[in-house]
């Protein structure tokens, strides 16, 4: 089987210097079995968020003749996660491996790599380096952040009070640059608007998520949106006081039918069925792969009945210039929010920029401190 | 205690302490079978999947081993100051900080010779969790505050502590989306037992067990620690110094906690980062109630823990189970082998014939 995505001088590369020992995969555990594929994750499958939406492209993968999928949840990021990996190997058989979580890959995934050299470990994040990991690991992950830029252009057209919010899990780099999208997409509608920051502290703490939602709405926030493992608290207590909200890594429409306006969301299907058919035609490994809206790596949730004409025209327009592939969120003149000057005026950012992959400053507009 | 008789029945004590507890396993299968002949699903085949899981191969027998190894040290933490009549469940929090101090020591110290630096991680870790838990100590022992509770709150503020530092001050700049300590070196990682793929935190905590087991039962220090815990009052009016004995319990067993960390640092992560409070304090809590507090009998018991959860992986794989099935059969184990606690001295197969008075 051929693959869809053209080779780059990168993959032909790769072949040559041996990688191709993968397609040396032994037989399969199940005789009709062509591929058996474990999905690891670190919380529960039906999370409304991260977890969910691994799942979601797991399921589609079952429906997929020949594919076997094992799946385990709650896996915490210790010697655990190692077993588990073990396990689907030895016991089930398993040759390519999901393991979600970003706390998976260093030490567990690379040590289970080292010791199964012949199978195929796909992990989401973006820690995969080149010369540094083995190669046969490998990283996914998308940019959500063109996402959660439309979430803002949508959220500055219902925003009455100008005031919008973020509930973040913990100021790092990736959640930095969806909060900095998120406000970034706003001021393009209005550019007075303000974003209010609060993070929790850990990625799944739900009392202190309603608590942040509560105080926002006190403070006269009337959007909000948010980077945590499940956004289903902020989602649902954003509802219950009547206000806004636009989703993050899964579709929470069900849990906010009112105030639900669209959301950012993952489309790992796209990603799991590219190593599912390396896989199965012995094609080497696609040891880091990433992608947008133009990929199809993300997508925006249905809009919500309180979306008006006007924000689904500009987020519609919006979206269409990323879909080229052209349009650059992050360009100088660009300030932070202490006033400093952070992307100089005439340079542009592209999204594949790993130098965006390093932000540690919230944007002019931002209320809040890394 | 009045009711259990001392007399002797057909079996012994030893019988007893053996075959109640196993008995209530059974149950327990019995009854799990029965909630997964609820679900739908076959109890046979669940029976074969959780032996398969956990114990019937070398594989799923270090699968379970791994499982259990941190759970030994952290049952420790609670089993070493209830000899004292202390209630304390802060072990989360202890092994939090001593990886901390772990991990900050190891990196401090990263050229020096491996064997030495091992040594004083291990050093800081107990001593870290040590003085954490000998805080809850001295709060009862000098103000009288309740060190269940304090421990339990105290192990709150070892996370918020453990989360700044790691996130502020001692962050390794490299770890950009999941905030760590600075590594510690390839050279002071201390690996796996050999010919296994588990970790030393196994034997450190067999160790330990041994080592606790030997101090509680066969010192003075031991008897004087089950004197206070008998009737502190008591044990003031015989002159024993309770304050020290109080407050170096609960140091023993922070300590315990402190090398738990020592060992999640040094032989999994190799730096300190939140992976660290991944609920083995919490678990050690369970493991330290079923085994009654006796040092030896936290080894079965966190092995059965282990085996539970390992086979639990399986029973998801392959059944497509949700997580929360182990929980269940988790609960009913626990549950049951604590209601059969009752049936000591009460059955006159084991004590005699006037029990149950």
């Amino acid at each position: 089987m051929a693959s869809k995505r053209s080779y780059t001088r990168r993959d032909a590369l790769r072949v040559i210097s041996g990688a191709s020992a993968l397609s040396l995969i032994p037989g399969w555990a199940w005789a009709q079995t062509k591929l058996t594929v474990g999905v690891i994750y670190v919380g529960p499958r039906d999370d409304y968020g991260y977890n969910q939406a691994q799942a979601q492209a797991a399921a589609a993968l079952k429906k997929l003749p020949g594919i076997k999928v094992v799946e385990q949840e709650k896996v915490p990021e210790t010697t655990d996660v190692q077993k588990t990996m073990a396990s689907m190997i030895e016991q089930d058989g398993a040759t390519l491996l999901f393991p979600t979580s970003f706390g998976y890959f260093d030490p567990h995934m690379l040590k289970m790599a080292e010791k199964y050299p012949k199978v195929r470990f796909a992990h989401c994040g973006g820690m995969w380096t080149e010369g540094k990991h083995p190669k046969n690991t490998g990283s996914y992950f998308g940019y959500i952040d063109e996402c959660q830029y439309l979430n803002g252009i949508v959220a500055a057209h219902v925003s009455k009070s100008k005031k919008i919010g973020f509930i973040a899990a913990k100021p790092i780099p990736q959640v930095l640059r969806n909060c900095n999208a998120f406000l970034m997409g706003a001021r393009s509608v209005d550019p007075k608007i303000t974003c209010q920051l609060i993070v929790t502290g850990d990625w799944s703490l739900p009392v202190k998520e309603a608590e942040a939602v509560n105080s926002m709405v006190d403070q006269g926030v009337d959007v909000i949106t948010c980077h945590v493992d499940s956004p289903k608290v902020v989602v649902e207590t954003a509802e219950k006081r009547g206000i806004y909200s636009c989703g993050y890594h899964a579709n929470q429409a069900a849990l906010a039918p009112k105030g639900y306006l669209t959301g950012a969301e993952w489309n790992w299907l796209t990603v799991y069925q590219q190593h599912v058919k390396d896989a199965l035609s012995g094609a080497p490994f696609k040891n880091f792969v990433r992608g947008g809206l133009k990929e199809g790596f993300v997508k925006m949730s249905a809009y919500g009945k309180a979306v008006p004409d006007a924000a689904k025209k500009k987020a519609d327009a919006t979206k269409a210039a990323m879909l080229k592939g052209d349009y650059v969120i992050f360009k100088g003149p660009l300030k932070d929010n202490t006033g400093k000057e952070v992307i100089a005026a005439g340079a542009a950012l592209k999204q594949t920029d790993p130098v965006l992959e390093q932000m540690n400053y919230l944007v002019e507009g931002v209320v809040g401190k890394v | 205690m009045n009711g259990p008789s001392t007399g002797r029945g057909p079996l012994g004590p030893a019988a007893e302490a053996l075959l109640i507890p196993v008995g209530a396993l059974v149950a327990a299968m019995l009854l799990f079978g029965l909630f997964i002949a609820m679900l739908g699903q076959d109890p046979l085949a669940v029976y074969g999947l959780i032996w398969q899981g956990g114990f019937a191969s070398a594989f799923s027998w270090q699968n379970t081993l791994s499982r259990a190894a941190p759970l030994i040290l952290t049952a420790l933490c609670v089993a070493i100051p209830a000899q004292a009549g202390l209630m304390v469940i802060g072990s989360e929090g202890a092994l939090a900080l001593g990886g901390l101090a772990a991990a900050v020591t190891g990196h401090l110290l990263g050229e020096a010779s491996p064997a030495g630096v091992k040594l004083a991680m291990a050093g800081a870790g107990m001593l870290a969790g040590g003085l954490w838990i000998l805080l809850a100590g001295a709060l009862r022992q000098y103000r009288g505050v309740n060190e269940t509770i304090s421990s339990l709150l105290l192990t709150y503020i070892a996370a918020a502590l453990f989360n700044h530092l790691v996130e502020g001050p001692l962050r390794d700049p490299a770890s950009l989306n999941k905030p760590s300590t600075d590594p510690i070196g390839t050279a002071n990682m201390i690996g796996s037992i050999p010919g296994m793929d588990v970790h030393w935190g196994l034997i450190f905590g067999v160790a330990a067990c041994v080592l606790a087991y030997l101090l509680v039962r066969h010192t003075t220090w031991g008897f004087a620690l089950r004197v206070v815990g008998g009737n502190a009052r008591a044990a003031r009016l015989a002159g024993l110094p309770v304050g020290a004995l109080v407050l170096g319990a609960c140091f023993f067993g922070g300590a315990a906690s402190g090398l738990a960390g020592m060992v999640e640092v040094a032989a999994v992560h190799g730096s300190a980062n939140a992976s660290l409070m991944a609920g083995y304090g919490y678990a050690g809590i369970l493991v330290a109630f079923i085994a009654r507090q006796n040092p030896l009998a936290i080894v079965p018991v966190a092995v059965l823990l282990g085996g539970i959860s390992a086979s639990g992986g399986m029973l998801q794989r392959r059944l497509d189970l949700p997580d929360a099935t182990v929980l269940v059969l988790q609960g009913m184990a626990f549950l049951l082998i604590l209601a059969s606690e009752t049936l000591y001295g009460r059955m006159r197969l084991f004590r005699g014939a006037e029990a149950g008075a």
